[in-house]
């Protein structure tokens, strides 16, 4: 069988930065496992600005910000293979991979850094009512025929949720030439991030409704109109609310969740994220597996995904080099307000700082975010606005945490 | 103008086990739909069940053709290479009242000539750990089965059709005349000529056997929504879970598929369009409950789907199989709903041993072959952990569908097919291409550049299923 120091399972942003961070850091034998053409992920099909501020103190497109990975790939002479999928996994870290070059073949892997993106979920998941017509199409999706192969999916389109990819749609839709009539969203606020708000309906004139949700797709063979109602505070449609709007396209923005159908098969142990659930070296509960990027906890900015790929880079590194110091667990635990944080789990005698991510459960405006552990407040902010779309990321210091003992917890308080 | 001796109305499964029964025979036979794919509606949308029987009521139609038809299940689905699994069902009861029903039922199988037994709660709950814990006995039935139904129409077509059997698609039928010693039957399209003609068109075999004469029956399709989960490593249930049947149907089933995947479903309720295939949240709320009584832990989070289909309920309240009133060259088999699929083989050998044989002379074809070609699909191999055809033959290597393992070596090869796919869902339904979790958000956009080659056409040509449903408008300026 064949055998590798680190496999890379994705070669998106996460996987990418993963690997280059081992290699810099010692690992020689390494392996990307990429299952579309090229290596670069979703940000192939993300020509729009806005990647790299953090990163490269530049706004690039998806394209260019993914070149500079490859460029690095490349230069670093990391093996990987495109067309190629991981189909099965072990616990012992037997994975089954099948190529379009190599046909199906086994490799035994020392680690293994789990890189593989989200989904959007569909019209299936949000059980849409009404027709089972064509022209209902996930924004990804849509975005995927525009941008790689060259086709619009619609000329009247309306946008249900206003995630971030929905708003860019909004934008690159209207620019060639389709007419985005709205965007519909069932919470009372956008689960976007503002600046996209601004830059990809307000500046194009398209409304944005709130509250509103698809309470009807009607169209016998192609969708002919959508119906929208307005939702009270349990989600539930109002009658006498319905706006009937005539559109050949709905195209759903309705949220991404990590794609772990691989971790099914080792029974590895998932969090609120709906990821796995990892350590401060994002490694998973099942020793020299990690995971990074948006198979983890789906972010809203690459640059964030590259940084949680060195992470898991550097922690995969210090296992296979037999650095990696495990002790006392301390168990992190979301409270008050927070939906969730990463890591889930710190081992304290690593002697690192941690960096704790997590998201608001609603937009929170003068709070304070709170880490305590056992009673005993650890570290106070005080945070002017906290909104769901943006996840937020505080640092405790290797200091700081000497004084945490088994458990640490974070909250909001209002002032 | 090519003359035909018999002409089928309808290529769902009912259709579908007619021609392929024709086939062995030295006929000219036209199997005609209205769908851009067979089996596109009512055989599409079920339960997938293959049932034991112990449910229609002695004497029926459809407690012979049942019990029939159950038995045959194991040799067509070996020649016709569908899944197809003997997993049993138990029909649960979960309070004090409903033993004697129980009783009832078993006594009602006994007169079909079913093999069921009467469990006790424990027995029960040892055979399917997730059930109600206050459940009160069950009912198994060790025949009942799961079947692929998606292929196992789409493959008893390709066998007809390999074996000379012409398949017509997008052909809706408008009048049937009769002109001397054949049918002219009338399409949107075209005109047919046939000695004999099936009707087996469904949620409208009423409308077409109106064409011919007037009839004393009527369908009026009943709904039943469903809800598709997706396939998960920790699993649901064992067996097809019924709970007591009542005069609406079987009632509200968990049961997994041929896919591993969970079906929980259908609702029952009557609709006057024979076309209506939406969902609606209130009816799914009921669903959900009703089904959460029997198994509480269904993890309604995994819903990847949620559909609904039509079964062809006639005001007979059984199976319409018989000549025309005035014509026995003009054959009806209609109302076949539950437990039509189960029944067809049944049907499909009764209507032609029994019906056409005595109208025209046929003698059986030396080189009829039951087999359809073998299907090779990297699912297989990886239950097998043995990859050998895949290696060999690179293109199965390839995957397409992540989610559930597609590779472009079967799409090519359902393509390359006497029975093809025109549309993504005839694909999706032939390869399981965007059935999985992601519902086709990877691989659709994939699937129709594959479908445009291969038929040579612009992928906005495409469609997803009838052949108004394009799912790409127009090519941007500067595109490929």
């Amino acid at each position: 069988m064949r055998t590798v120091d680190l496999l890379v399972i994705g070669g998106g942003s996460a996987g990418m930065a993963a690997a280059i961070q081992a290699k810099k850091e010692g690992i020689n034998d390494i392996l990307i496992v990429e299952r579309d053409e090229n290596l670069g992920g979703i940000l192939n099909q993300c020509i729009h600005n806005g990647f790299g501020l953090t990163e490269f103190k530049e706004e690039l497109s998806g394209p260019e910000y993914l070149a500079r990975f490859v460029s690095q790939v490349e230069e670093l002479k990391i093996p990987y293979m495109t067309s190629s999928m991981v189909i099965d996994m072990t616990r012992e870290k037997i994975v089954t991979i099948s190529s379009k070059k190599e046909g199906v073949f086994k490799i035994k892997a020392k680690a293994i850094v789990m890189a593989t993106g989200c989904y959007e979920r569909g019209a299936g998941a949000i059980q849409i009512p009404g027709d089972r017509c064509s022209g209902i199409i996930t924004a990804g999706t849509a975005q995927k025929y525009l941008n790689i192969h060259g086709y619009l999916c619609g000329k009247r389109v309306v946008i249900l949720g206003s995630g971030d990819i929905g708003l860019i749609m909004a934008r690159r839709l209207t620019l060639e030439g389709a007419k985005v009539i709205c965007v519909s969203e069932i919470m009372p606020y956008s689960n976007g991030l503002n600046r996209n708000i601004a830059q990809c309906l307000n500046d194009y004139n398209i409304p944005l409704y709130l509250s509103r949700s698809v309470s009807k797709v009607i169209g016998k063979d192609r969708l002919e109109k959508v119906i929208l109602s307005a939702v009270d505070e349990k989600m539930q449609f109002i009658p006498g609310t319905e706006m009937e709007i005539e559109c050949d396209t709905l195209i759903l923005s309705v949220g991404l969740i990590p794609y772990i159908s691989l971790l099914d098969y080792i029974d590895c142990p998932t969090s609120s994220t709906k990821g796995a659930k990892v350590n401060e070296h994002m490694e998973t509960m099942i020793e020299g597996i990690f995971s990074a990027g948006n198979c983890l906890h789906v972010h809203d900015v690459v640059d964030f995904v590259t940084d949680e790929g060195r992470l898991a880079g550097h922690g995969a590194a210090e296992y296979l080099k037999g650095e990696f110091k495990r002790g006392e667990k301390i168990v992190v635990t979301p409270k008050d307000g927070i939906s969730y944080v990463v890591p889930q789990e710190i081992n304290k005698d690593n002697e690192e700082d941690v960096t704790f991510k997590f998201r608001v459960r609603k937009p929170v405006k003068d709070v304070n975010l709170i880490i305590e552990s056992n009673g005993e407040l650890v570290a106070k902010m005080f945070k002017p606005v906290l909104i769901p779309s943006e996840m937020v990321m505080v640092k405790l210091s290797k200091d700081k945490l000497a004084n945490v003992d088994k458990e640490v917890s974070l909250r909001l308080e209002e002032r | 103008m090519e003359r035909f001796d018999v002409l089928i109305i309808g290529a769902g499964v009912t259709g579908a086990m007619i021609a392929r029964n024709l086939a062995k025979y030295d006929v000219k036979v036209a199997l005609l739909d209205k769908e851009n794919d067979v089996g596109n509606l009512t055989s599409n949308a079920n339960s997938a069940i293959i049932h034991s029987g112990y449910d229609p009521l002695p004497g029926t139609n459809k407690a012979k053709f049942n019990v029939l038809g159950n038995k045959m299940f194991d040799e067509i689905c070996e020649d016709l290479d569908v899944n197809f699994y003997r997993v049993g069902s138990l029909t649960v009861a979960l309070y004090d009242e409903q033993l004697p029903l129980l009783k009832e039922l078993a006594e009602r199988s006994k007169q079909n000539g079913v093999e069921v037994k009467l469990l006790s709660a424990e027995e029960v709950k040892k055979m399917e750990p997730n059930i109600n814990p206050n459940v009160k006995g069950a009912l198994f039935a060790p025949t009942a089965g799961i079947v692929d139904v998606f292929n196992f129409v789409v493959h008893a077509v390709e066998n007809a059709v390999d074996n000379g059997v012409k398949l017509f698609l997008n052909e809706e039928v408008t009048s049937i005349v009769k002109e001397g010693e054949y049918y002219k039957v009338k399409t949107q399209k075209e005109e047919f000529y046939s000695k004999v003609v099936i009707n087996a068109a469904g949620c409208y075999a009423d409308k077409i056997a109106s064409m011919v004469e007037p009839i004393d029956w009527k369908i009026t399709p009943r709904k039943g929504e469903y809800f598709v989960l997706d396939h998960y490593k920790e699993g649901l249930v064992n067996h097809v879970i019924f709970p007591l049947p009542s005069e609406k149907g079987k009632g509200i089933l968990v049961t997994m598929t041929t896919s591993g995947n969970y079906l929980v479903g259908p609702s029952s309720e009557l609709t006057d369009e024979k076309d209506d295939y939406r969902t609606d949240p209130p009816t799914l709320k009921n669903v959900r409950a009703q089904a959460s009584e029997m198994v509480p832990s269904i993890p309604f989070n995994q819903v990847i789907r949620v559909f609904a289909g039509n079964r062809p309920t006639c005001t007979r309240h059984d199976f319409v199989i018989e000549y025309s009133k005035k014509d026995k060259n003009f054959i009806n088999v209609g109302g076949i709903e539950s437990p039509g699929f189960v029944s067809s083989p049944a049907i499909g050998e009764y209507v032609v041993e029994q019906l056409v044989k005595p109208i025209l002379s046929m003698k059986e074809k030396a080189n009829y072959n039951p087999k359809v070609r073998k299907y090779h699909r990297l699912y297989n191999e990886m239950r097998e952990d043995n990859y050998k055809f895949s290696n060999e033959h690179l293109n199965y290597s390839e995957i397409i569908c992540n989610c559930e393992k597609v590779t472009l070596g079967e799409i090519l090869d359902v393509l390359s097919r006497s029975n093809p796919p025109h549309s993504v869902k005839a694909l999706k339904r032939r390869t399981r291409a965007g059935f999985g979790k992601c519902q086709g958000g990877f691989c659709q956009p994939r699937v129709v550049l594959i479908l445009a080659k291969y038929y040579g056409v612009s992928p906005l040509e495409i469609n997803y299923d009838g052949e108004f449903s394009p799912i790409l408008l127009e090519k941007i300026k500067g595109g490929r």
